[in-house]
C-alpha cells in the first residue's frame, strides 16, 4: 500500500501525470473511487477486498478526461478491462499511468499494453463453478420455461441503467437506447422495452465483456445480468476459442475473414 | 385533524391483513429476496418482512407508475381519434410497512402532480392508496429525516401510524379520514390506547443540518466548486432518482405502430446525459456536476420555495443504492 501511495505521490509532483485515480473510504464501510490531484492527498488511497468498482469506467468519462493524463489504481479486472479499451482503439499507452495491483497486493507498474497483455495470461478468466451450474441449470429448460424464467428476472428491471453506466465498455457517447428519432429501443421499461434492452446489452458485449461484474454490482434491483454476459463468454469460448483480447487483434464478432468456417457471409 | 390512538396486538395485525385482502384491496408490502428487499404485491402475510429498514424501491410507483399509458390513439385520412387511459380499472391499494419518511414524500409528488394543472391519472391513483406506515425503531448512517422537518415516528402522510412497544404489541396512530374508515371496517381489532409512550420505542435518528438554513444558503450557490468535487465520480445512470420516493421527472415517448399509438410516460432522472438536451444538441446542463447541482437545487432549494415541503425526506435510498457512492448528505453537509 505504501509503495503505491509513494507512486502516486511522486507521479503528481513530477507533474507526470495530472490526476490520480484510485479507490477510498466511502460511505459507511463501503470504498468509492477517489480522483486526487494534490500529492499531499494520496495518503487517501487504500486498497483491500472491498474495492471492486471497476474503475476504468471512468478513463473514457470526458468530466475525468478534463482533468489531465491519469494514473489509475489497476487490480486485474481493471487491467483487464483496460486491455480491452486499448483493442478497441479508446487508449494509447501514453494517455495513462497504469498502477497495477497484483492478487497479493503488490505494485506492480506496467510500460505498454503488451506487458498487460503478458501479466493477465497467467490470470485467465475463469467463471465460477457455482455460475455455470445455474447457467447450464438454464439453458437445459425448455424455451417457454426459459423465456418465463427471464421475464420474471427483468420484470423489477426500471432502466435505471446503472449497469451500463458501470461497465468500462458501454462508453459509447450516444447509446443504442437513446436513438430516439426513430427510437430504436423502446424507453419504457414494460415487458418488450426490458427484454429488448437486455439482449442488446448483452449481445454489444459479446466477446468484448472482461466479467468484472461492475454491471451486476451496479444494479440496484439486483438483476442476474451478470448470467447473460458470462453465458455468452462460454458461446465466444465455445464457437471462437478462448477470450484473450490482443492490441492489434480484433473483436470476434466485429471481425470477419474470408476463411471463417461460417458460409452465410461469403 | 384530531389523532386517534388504540393498541392493536400483534397477532391481531394478520387479522387485519386478510381483511384487507378479503375486501379486495390490493396489498402492497416489503418483500425480502435474496439481494433486496422491494414493495411488491403480497396475497399472504407471511410473504411480508418486518427485518428491514427501508425497501429497495419506493412506494412511488403505486402512483407513478414507471411507463403509464395517458392515451392511445387512432388515425384515419381525416381524423385522429383520442382515447385517454381509463381510471376505473385503478384498484384500491394498501401500502403496508411504508416508513414515515416513505409516507412524507407523498406530499411533495402530489404537490408537483398539482402544479398547474391536476395530474387526473395521479390524483386518481393517489386516491385509492391507503398508508400504513410503521414508525422505525432503528436506523442507519445513510438516513437524515430529522433534518429535514421528519422523525422516525412522524404521523405526516400516513393513514394509520404502527408503533412497535416494548410488549411487541403496537400503538396505532390513527391520522386521516381514510385511517378511520379501516378502524371502523375491523373495529374489534382495534383496543384501548396503550400507556406506553410511543418515543422511547423510536430510533434515535442524529439531525445533521436544518433544512431552512441549507435553502437560504442555496440561493447564493449555483457557481461553486462543490457540484464538481462532490459528483467526480457519479456515472450518469437513474438509479438515484429512480429508488427516491419524490423524484417525478418523467418522458413522454410515442409507441406507434402505422396509424394507431399510444403515448406513455417513463420515469427519468436529471442523472441522464439525454436529461434536457435540446433538440439543437445543446444542453445546458452538459455535466455529471451541472447534472448533480440540479438534484440538490431541486430538492432544497427549487421545491421548498415552491410549495413549502423540501424534495427530499431523508431517507438515504439514492445513497445506498448509488454504484459510484455518491451521498447526498454528505454533499449537503458539505455546504
Ligand atoms: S461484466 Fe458487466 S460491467 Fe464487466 S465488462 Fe462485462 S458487461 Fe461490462
Ligand atoms: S442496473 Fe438493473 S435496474 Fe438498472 S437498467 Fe440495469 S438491469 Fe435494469
Ligand atoms: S449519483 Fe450515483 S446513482 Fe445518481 S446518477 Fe450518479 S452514479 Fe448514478
Ligand atoms: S433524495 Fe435521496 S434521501 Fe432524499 S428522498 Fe430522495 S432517495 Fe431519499
Amino acid at each position: 500500500m505504501n509503495e503505491l501511495i509513494q507512486k502516486a505521490k511522486s507521479l503528481l509532483e513530477s507533474d507526470t501525470v495530472q490526476v490520480v485515480i484510485g479507490y477510498g473510504k466511502g460511505s459507511a464501510d463501503k470504498t468509492r473511487a477517489i480522483f486526487l490531484t494534490k500529492p499531499e492527498d494520496c495518503d487517501q488511497l487504500l486498497f483491500d477486498s472491498r474495492c471492486v468498482q471497476n474503475l476504468a469506467v471512468y478513463l473514457t468519462k470526458h468530466e475525468i478526461k478534463h482533468l489531465g493524463k491519469p494514473a489509475i489504481v489497476a487490480p486485474i479486472p481493471v487491467l483487464r478491462s483496460i486491455l480491452q479499451l486499448a483493442v478497441e482503439n479508446q487508449l494509447k499507452e501514453s494517455d495513462l499511468v497504469i498502477l497495477g495491483v497484483s492478487p497479493e497486493s503488490k505494485l506492480i507498474e506496467f510500460d505498454s499494453f503488451g506487458a498487460i497483455e503478458l501479466f493477465l495470461n497467467a490470470y485467465k478468466i475463469q467463471i465460477d463453478e457455482k455460475y455455470k451450474a445455474t447457467i447450464d441449470k438454464i439453458k437445459a429448460m425448455p424455451v417457454s420455461e426459459r423465456f418465463a424464467f427471464w421475464i420474471k428476472e427483468l420484470e423489477p428491471c426500471f432502466k435505471c441503467y446503472a449497469c451500463r453506466a458501470a461497465c468500462p465498455l458501454c462508453y459509447c457517447p450516444k447509446c443504442t437506447v437513446e436513438n430516439n428519432q426513430p427510437q430504436w429501443i423502446p424507453a419504457a421499461s414494460h415487458l418488450l422495452g426490458n427484454l429488448e434492452w437486455h439482449v442488446m446489452r448483452a449481445m454489444h458485449l459479446a466477446g468484448r465483456c472482461t466479467d468484472c461484474e461492475a454491471c451486476y454490482n451496479a444494479c440496484p434491483m439486483g438483476i442476474p445480468i451478470h448470467l447473460l454476459t458470462k453465458s455468452m463468454l462460454q458461446d465466444v469460448e465455445e464457437h471462437f476459442g478462448p477470450y484473450g483480447p490482443s492490441v492489434g487483434k480484433r473483436n470476434t464478432l466485429s471481425s470477419f475473414n474470408p476463411d471463417d468456417k461460417e458460409s452465410f457471409i461469403r | 385533524m384530531q389523532i386517534d390512538n388504540y393498541l392493536i396486538r400483534q397477532t391481531s395485525l394478520e387479522k387485519l391483513f386478510n381483511n384487507l385482502i378479503g375486501n379486495g384491496k390490493t396489498v402492497f408490502a416489503p418483500q425480502a429476496s435474496e439481494k433486496r428487499i422491494l414493495f411488491e404485491k403480497v396475497k399472504a402475510f407471511s410473504e411480508i418482512t418486518d427485518n428491514y429498514l427501508v425497501t429497495t424501491n419506493a412506494a412511488k410507483s403505486v402512483v407513478f407508475p414507471r411507463t403509464e399509458k395517458l392515451f392511445s390513439y387512432k388515425k384515419t385520412k381525416e381524423t385522429t381519434e383520442i382515447t385517454d387511459a381509463s381510471t376505473e380499472a385503478v384498484p384500491e391499494v394498501v401500502l403496508w410497512g411504508t416508513r414515515p419518511c416513505d409516507a412524507a414524500a407523498f406530499i411533495p409528488l402530489t404537490d408537483t402532480f398539482n402544479g398547474d394543472y391536476p395530474d387526473i391519472l395521479y390524483n386518481n391513483r393517489r386516491g385509492k392508496v391507503y398508508l400504513l406506515s410503521f414508525s422505525c425503531a432503528t436506523c442507519d448512517e445513510y438516513c437524515f429525516c430529522t433534518s429535514v422537518n421528519g422523525s422516525p415516528g412522524n404521523t405526516a402522510g400516513s393513514d394509520i401510524l404502527f408503533t412497535k412497544l416494548s410488549t411487541g404489541d403496537y400503538l396505532a396512530e390513527v391520522i386521516t379520514e381514510k385511517g378511520k374508515k379501516l378502524v371502523a371496517e375491523n373495529q374489534t381489532l382495534f383496543e384501548a390506547a396503550p400507556e406506553e409512550e410511543k418515543e422511547p420505542n423510536l430510533a434515535k435518528v442524529k439531525t445533521y443540518f436544518n433544512q431552512d438554513e441549507i435553502q437560504a444558503k442555496l440561493q447564493n450557490l449555483f457557481e461553486n466548486p462543490v457540484w464538481d468535487e462532490k459528483s467526480r465520480a457519479c456515472l450518469g445512470c437513474g438509479s438515484c432518482a429512480f429508488v427516491c420516493p419524490v423524484c417525478s421527472c418523467f418522458d413522454i415517448q410515442d409507441e406507434k405502430h402505422g396509424s394507431k399509438g399510444t403515448r406513455l410516460r417513463c420515469w427519468d432522472s436529471c442523472g441522464f446525459s439525454l436529461f434536457t438536451l435540446h433538440t439543437s444538441g445543446h444542453n445546458p446542463r452538459e455535466t455529471q456536476g451541472a447534472r448533480w447541482r440540479q438534484r440538490i437545487l431541486h430538492k432544497f432549494l427549487y421545491m421548498p420555495d415552491k410549495s413549502k415541503v423540501a424534495g427530499c425526506v431523508g431517507c438515504g435510498r439514492c445513497s445506498r443504492v448509488c454504484p459510484a457512492d455518491i451521498n447526498i448528505l454528505e454533499t449537503v453537509t458539505s455546504i
